[in-house]
């Protein structure tokens, strides 16, 4: 083995150190923002609304420190390591027990690692809230490609069953022979394809955007038709749900088509937050979870804040990823929510506020190898970020027959 | 504490006349000021762009060298001075029609027996796209026509466009905005006129067309809404990749034209789509000059590489060379209409390309690199009353504006038969 090649599988340690002049120059343009007039509804159907921007924008630029959230990741261990020739940045936390389960979880978009703040210390150190030490997991938390303080892929090609192949290389130069992945949003997609790639290691996966839609559904759905005859009671409202999604989902068409016109995602804070503020969940556009936490300073029970919100906002302005992150709706071919052919153990989870509802009877059949199928109360798209107690009950739940 | 500024009316600008019943007519007159210009020129030099697109073409949107080179010569070498210049060469106005401030340039041609013509720009144009073919159209002699050939020139901002007001409500949709165009014709004492237009243009002339209001003697469109219902169904279904596949029955040529569209409608329409659903949430383009000017440049790909070569290669395609496009992106910037013009998909609830109904009669003329060429035998199943049909050499969706000369001939030619009958 030559050195090079021992060089770039090193992992190194990674800090963030933000420059005082970033974040002199983000206040500066929030400021000195150009707003367009009102929009002529009084509700969310235009898009985010203008006043619910302005109040963003006016705490964002006075109030809003970044040094929080800054000081709360470096506290993490964190590294960076070369994986098929990208950078490839992740929070790493050994249980101190020792035999925990190895878990990669996977974010999404408009998400990112903050989206998992919450649930790390839960999961590694579960004897602190109120779970035993067999419930332990050791936690990798990898940024996507493009995404956060990984590299920008400067070819095509990084879709999520590459990200899958990156991850498996990622948990075994970590020395963890057996593993389990999770995830939510692309992290579900990338769960999926790890899963139907049934790649080596890799024990099972829980996702909580599930992949369930039968093919006749998907298609019926995607191009807008009525209700299809034969569907149960769960399914007639899941088919609602789908059509409702796909009515919500022109974000995702346009960078799909032309991530590299979103300029203003580049350019202007208030842009970007607009942008990322605007996807979906059953409660509305944008997210009734993330609508909420607008108006939210501080929650005693980890609910969404304002800060978490601009939190995830301003890591994407920092390292200007809003295109980047982009790029993996245009790299993507491969379905919504039809299913993928995943052969390794399914785990999930059905959060109510979830774009869609999986049903558990396309569950059975789209994972031949269901493990674990639970709905739960509460929670929405963003079920990490949202519910980090339930979230983490539930991943402890859900893989305890691989442990 | 952190003042926002709202860009609003724009009081410097309008000649606000209280006491003049609401059907006046007053002379407008185009001003920007130093300090936005200023304002402008220093957004453009701070932007801040992304990295480069992973791939040697147009495929992921507009390229990062383009978008560059926009940027530089907008700020570095465009004359800021001469939109304001360009615009004060033809006479404006503004008159309140339904509720709201309507801004129109109003050009009577010297010979007197002209035909009036009301003609209608489109997203992501404006009044700009017209500026070349006033002339030609009002003074024909002067531009190689015939006096019988002339024209009085009505050119209005569609509401929320340009100079015109921003509505404050919902409901300005194509039909409303039709019938506002046929008040506007009317209260200029035009009791017989044409209209004509191209993108939202066409639909609005159309639209008139289908409402057919005294007066409106004939139409002419270049990009008909001529596309056939089941066509246009298979299309609209597959805009998530699902839908059913092309109709079986489509000649060769009509096969070529729906492979044209289904590109379109799944690589091409997001931004339209985005418009369409979540207007507001496109603050970029009302904070970012350079966002502005990508989203404007987008529009399909035809016109999105003829603009590219005009600015990367400095090889411009006909009319449509850097000055022209940018005098575009400018009047948008200092009107902040980006998002107010990007509201009329949101109102919208008619199929782009789908047979409107026109009752008077129609001419179209087809350009080659529009979206899609529309075929003869389909506007004689969308128009009853077709009386021109004309394929031209060249020239994409922005015909009067990359075309001038070939749009102007075709205007004289399409209307011939109107002025005789």
């Amino acid at each position: 083995m030559s050195t090079i090649t021992q060089s770039a599988v090193d992992i190194r340690p990674f800090h963030i150190d933000v420059s005082d002049a970033a974040l002199e120059n983000l206040r500066q343009r929030i400021s000195a923002t150009q707003w367009p007039e009102n929009e002529t509804v009084a509700d969310q159907s235009q898009g985010v609304p203008l006043a619910a921007m302005q109040n963003l924008a006016s705490y964002w630029a006075s109030e809003y420190d970044w040094r929080n959230v800054e000081s709360r990741l470096n506290a993490l261990p964190q590294f960076m390591t070369e994986i098929d020739g990208l950078d490839i940045h992740f929070i790493h936390v050994r249980s101190r027990h020792e035999d925990a389960l190895p878990l990669v979880i996977n974010h999404g978009w408009p998400g990112s690692i903050i989206e998992q703040l919450k649930i790390i210390d839960r999961l590694v150190d579960p004897t602190e809230y109120g779970a035993s030490a067999s419930d332990a997991f050791h936690v990798v938390v990898p940024s996507m490609p493009g995404y956060g303080f990984s590299g920008k892929p400067t070819s095509t090609g990084w879709g999520p069953e590459r990200m899958g192949r990156a991850w498996a290389e990622l948990m075994k130069r970590l020395g963890y022979s057996r593993y389990v992945a999770q995830g939510g949003d692309w992290g579900a997609f990338v769960v999926d394809w790890m899963g139907v790639q049934a790649l080596e290691g890799l024990a099972g996966i829980h996702t909580n955007m599930p992949g369930v839609v039968p093919a006749d559904i998907d298609k019926a759905s995607l191009a807008g038709e009525p209700l299809p005859d034969g569907l149960s009671a769960d399914e007639q409202r899941a088919y609602a749900q789908l059509i409702r999604t796909y009515g919500q989902v022109e974000y995702a068409k346009m960078m799909a088509a032309r991530p590299q016109t979103l300029y203003g995602i580049a350019d202007s804070p208030v842009g970007l937050a607009a942008w990322l503020l605007d996807h979906n969940d059953a409660k509305g556009q944008p997210a009734g979870a993330v609508a909420a936490a607008l108006d939210r300073s501080a929650s005693d029970t980890d609910e969404l804040t304002r800060d978490d919100i601009l939190d995830n906002i301003t890591l994407y302005w920092l390292t200007n990823t809003g295109v980047s992150a982009s790029r993996l709706y245009w790299e993507y071919h491969g379905g919504f929510f039809n299913v993928k052919g995943v052969s390794v153990p399914v785990a999930i989870t059905v959060f109510p506020d979830e774009q869609y509802q999986a049903p558990r009877s396309w569950a059975e059949r789209a994972y031949p190898h269901l493990i674990y199928f639970n709905e739960v109360d509460k929670g929405g798209h963003f079920a990490a970020w949202e519910q980090p107690q339930l979230f983490s009950e539930e991943l402890r739940a859900a893989f305890k027959t691989l442990r | 504490m952190i003042e926002f500024t709202l860009e609003g009316v724009r009081e410097n600008t309008i000649m606000t006349a209280t006491t003049a019943p609401t059907t006046a007519i007053r002379p407008f007159r185009p001003e920007f000021s130093d300090e936005e210009l200023a304002e402008l020129r220093r957004r453009i030099s701070t932007t801040r762009f992304p990295e480069k697109e992973p791939v040697d073409d147009n495929s992921q949107g507009v390229p990062l060298a383009a978008s560059q080179a926009l940027a530089r010569y907008w700020a570095d070498e465009y004359d800021f001075g001469r939109l304001e210049e360009r615009l004060r060469a033809v006479p404006h106005f503004m008159t309140e029609i339904d509720g709201l401030d309507i801004h129109f340039i109003h050009v009577r041609s010297p010979h007197d027996d002209a035909l009036p013509l009301v003609i209608t720009h489109g997203w992501p144009g404006s009044i700009v796209e017209m500026l070349d073919v006033v002339d030609p159209l009002t003074n024909p002699t002067a531009h190689g026509g015939r006096a019988e050939d002339a024209f009085h020139v009505v050119i209005p901002s569609m509401p929320g466009y340009g100079f015109s007001a921003k509505p404050s409500e919902t409901g300005w949709d194509v039909p409303r905005i039709a019938r506002a165009w046929a008040e506007l014709m009317n209260r200029l004492g035009y009791s017989r006129y044409v209209a004509q237009g191209g993108d939202w243009g066409a639909l609005i002339t159309e639209v008139l067309g289908a409402q057919a209001p005294d007066g409106l003697a004939a139409i002419h469109t270049n990009m008909a809404g001529a596309l056939p219902p089941e066509i246009s169904k298979a299309l609209a279904t597959n805009v998530l990749g699902a839908g059913d596949p092309a109709p079986t029955d489509l000649s060769d040529d009509e096969r070529r034209v729906y492979d044209r569209l289904n590109f379109f409608y799944t690589k091409g329409v997001g931004y339209a789509l985005e418009m369409g659903n979540r207007p507001q949430t496109l603050l970029g383009l009302a904070d970012s000059p350079v966002a502005l000017a990508a989203w404007m440049i987008d529009h399909d790909a035809w016109s999105l590489e003829d603009i590219r070569q005009a600015f990367v290669e400095k090889h411009p395609v006909g009319n449509l060379n850097r000055d022209e496009v940018l005098d575009n992106v400018t009047l948008y910037w200092l009107t902040n209409t980006g998002v107010s013009s990007a509201r009329l998909y949101w109102e919208n609830k008619l199929g782009f390309f789908d047979f409107k109904g026109v009752k008077v009669p129609t001419a179209v003329s087809v350009f080659p690199n529009e979206i899609y060429p529309a075929r003869r035998e389909w506007a004689e199943q969308a128009f009853p009353n077709l009386m021109y049909f004309h394929q031209v050499g060249e020239g994409n969706h922005f015909a009067a504006w990359q075309e001038p000369g070939i749009y102007t001939n075709e205007l004289r030619a399409a209307f011939k038969s109107v002025r005789t009958s």
